[in-house]
């Protein structure tokens, strides 16, 4: 993890309401957490608990109704290439190629001898070497993510937030990526921060797992995940964590007027 | 061109995504698909010329097929049906060209800037329903009776379907490229070459194809009106002299060239949107 240029990721007392026709809804609650350089975290949570919000605030498409993120010593306000995004749907542009995709990640000041050599690492990073005149609707979602993955690292951001990206994927080519990823972080030691609603994915993955419960959304409890990598989904150690996690779902849907509106 | 990932095993529902290009497929084998085309003009085709050999139509109102093809020869050969099209092109080249830039300039910024949408919205709205006809005895009031009035009755029919589809396809840009281009902090002017123009091209087509019928029709109107040379003109002048044939062989060459014109689009769209499909 020392390749990482050392700067943390702190979010202080973050909250979001959204305004809609019926009034406001408390997305985010009093979010704490610091995400250290290099580090895996992953995010759980129910659908609709507010974590999407959260990357979406990290990366600078929302903004936050009150608290802070800070990365390094500054504040985050606006979208910027020091931050990568990868989001469910890969969000390739269909009419540029592979090769044009992932150039598009880069800052548009890199000189083009530069971008083709950045764009050329990062397709062998992801392992498409052969596909780089494909367009999009030619590869698999598979391939695609794999694609998103490298627009998003070509700028080698310090931080990259992955929204559910393998979600719309089948449970084989999941898990695949969840290798891949695995590897590129491992290569890489960029910051990751994980966004899932699939529990093993989380374990398999972080090295801490955040539980964020729904309405309002905020942080139930985290989990440190001290297992040696390449995980195995069935170690005594993984199973006891993914008892813990499933723990804290379990109560509450066993109390069903606890989330009653 | 289907690649298959050997590393994941979602190689998706590409039968149902290719069921189109299967069916052409399936036609062409049966040679259905240039012959089916052909059969409902010949069939009409052989009727009218049956019923005018029998005497059922006047040829001076209507000419058998084989009068009309006879004349389009002999105009043909003696250059005359040639350059009467090539003027009346080349009006069209020169009126769609300035209608549909400034179409699309003007949707560009109307779809950028809801300001600009708004000062707009009134004039367009005004001036949007004035049928192309309406137009002309005003500019031949206003520029004469030569080129520029014609040229100027052109651009004003294909500016309004090319501003139109453009301000539909900029509109219709996925939010989720914009937010793409937003987090690699990109400009405004590559937003805009690299992912609205782009994404709105299918529209920009169909607005380019919607404009050159709407400009071909244009110079043929202009022209029955006022002029000394075109397709227009020329089937105004056989009607004074009572050449049904004549005016027929200017209808069809009309119709023709409109068929070949909306081909070339086409077959230009295609291959610019190789990406979607």
């Amino acid at each position: 993890m020392s390749e990482n240029n050392g700067q943390a990721l702190s979010i202080s007392r973050l909250s979001k309401q959204f305004t809609i026709d019926t009034g406001t809804v408390q997305a985010l609650t009093d979010i704490n957490l610091r995400v250290e350089p290099g580090e895996f975290i992953s995010i759980v949570g129910a659908s609709g608990c507010g974590k999407s919000t959260l990357l979406r605030i990290i990366v600078g498409l929302d903004s936050e109704s009150s608290g802070e993120i800070l990365l390094g010593d500054q504040p985050i306000r606006t979208p910027g290439v020091e931050r990568g995004m990868v989001f469910q749907e890969a969000r390739l542009l269909p009419w540029l190629t592979v090769s044009d995709n992932i150039a598009f990640g880069c800052r548009s000041e890199t000189p083009s001898t530069e971008r083709n050599r950045l764009v050329r690492e990062h397709i062998e990073l992801v392992g498409l070497v052969g596909f780089e005149k494909a367009y999009p609707h030619q590869l698999s979602g598979g391939m695609q993510q794999r694609v998103s993955i490298a627009r998003a690292l070509v700028n080698r951001p310090k931080v990259l937030l992955l929204d559910e990206p393998f979600g719309a994927l089948d449970a084989l080519t999941r898990i695949n990526m969840q290798q891949e990823v695995l590897r590129i972080w491992e290569a890489e030691k960029t910051t990751m921060i994980l966004v899932t609603h699939d529990i093993d994915e989380a374990i398999y993955l972080g090295d801490r797992v955040v539980v964020m419960s729904n309405r309002p959304g905020t942080i139930k409890k985290i989990v440190q995940v001290s297992l040696p990598r390449p995980r195995d989904r069935s170690d005594y150690d993984f199973v006891q964590i993914r008892k813990e996690i499933y723990a804290e779902f379990f109560e509450q849907t066993n109390k069903p007027f606890a989330y009653a509106i | 061109m289907e690649y298959i990932d050997t590393n994941s095993g979602d190689d998706s529902a590409e039968a149902l995504v290719n069921s189109d290009k299967a069916q052409t497929a399936r036609l062409t084998r049966r040679g259905g698909y240039f012959i089916l085309p052909l059969i409902v003009p010949i069939l009409l085709l052989v009727v009218w010329e049956l019923l005018s050999r029998k005497g059922l139509i006047k040829p001076t109102i209507l000419p058998p097929p084989s009068d009309i093809w006879l004349v389009f020869v002999d105009m043909i050969k003696s250059g005359e049906l040639l350059n009467h099209l090539r003027i009346s092109l080349w009006r069209v080249i020169k009126g769609f060209s300035a209608g549909a830039v400034l179409g699309l300039v003007t949707a560009v910024l109307i779809g950028l800037s809801p300001r600009v949408e708004r000062a707009l919205v009134l004039i367009t709205g005004l001036l949007r329903p004035i049928p192309i006809i309406a137009w002309v005895p005003v500019l031949i009031l206003w520029m004469g009776i030569d080129e520029a009035s014609k040229i100027t009755v052109i651009a004003i029919g294909s500016f309004w379907p090319v501003l139109l589809n453009v301000v539909h396809g900029i509109r219709n840009t996925d939010k989720k490229y914009v937010e793409v281009a937003t987090i690699f902090e990109k400009s405004r002017w590559t937003l805009l070459t690299k992912v609205v123009l782009p994404s709105a091209l299918p529209s920009i087509f169909t607005g380019i194809r919607i404009g050159i019928g709407i400009a071909w029709m244009s110079v043929v109107g202009a022209e029955l009106i006022a002029a000394s040379a075109g397709v227009g003109y020329m089937i105004m002048y056989a009607r004074e002299l009572s050449q049904a044939d004549v005016m027929l062989v200017g209808v069809i060459s009309i119709g023709i060239t409109g068929l070949l014109i909306d081909y070339a689009i086409r077959t230009l769209e295609t291959r610019l949107l190789k990406w979607s499909i």
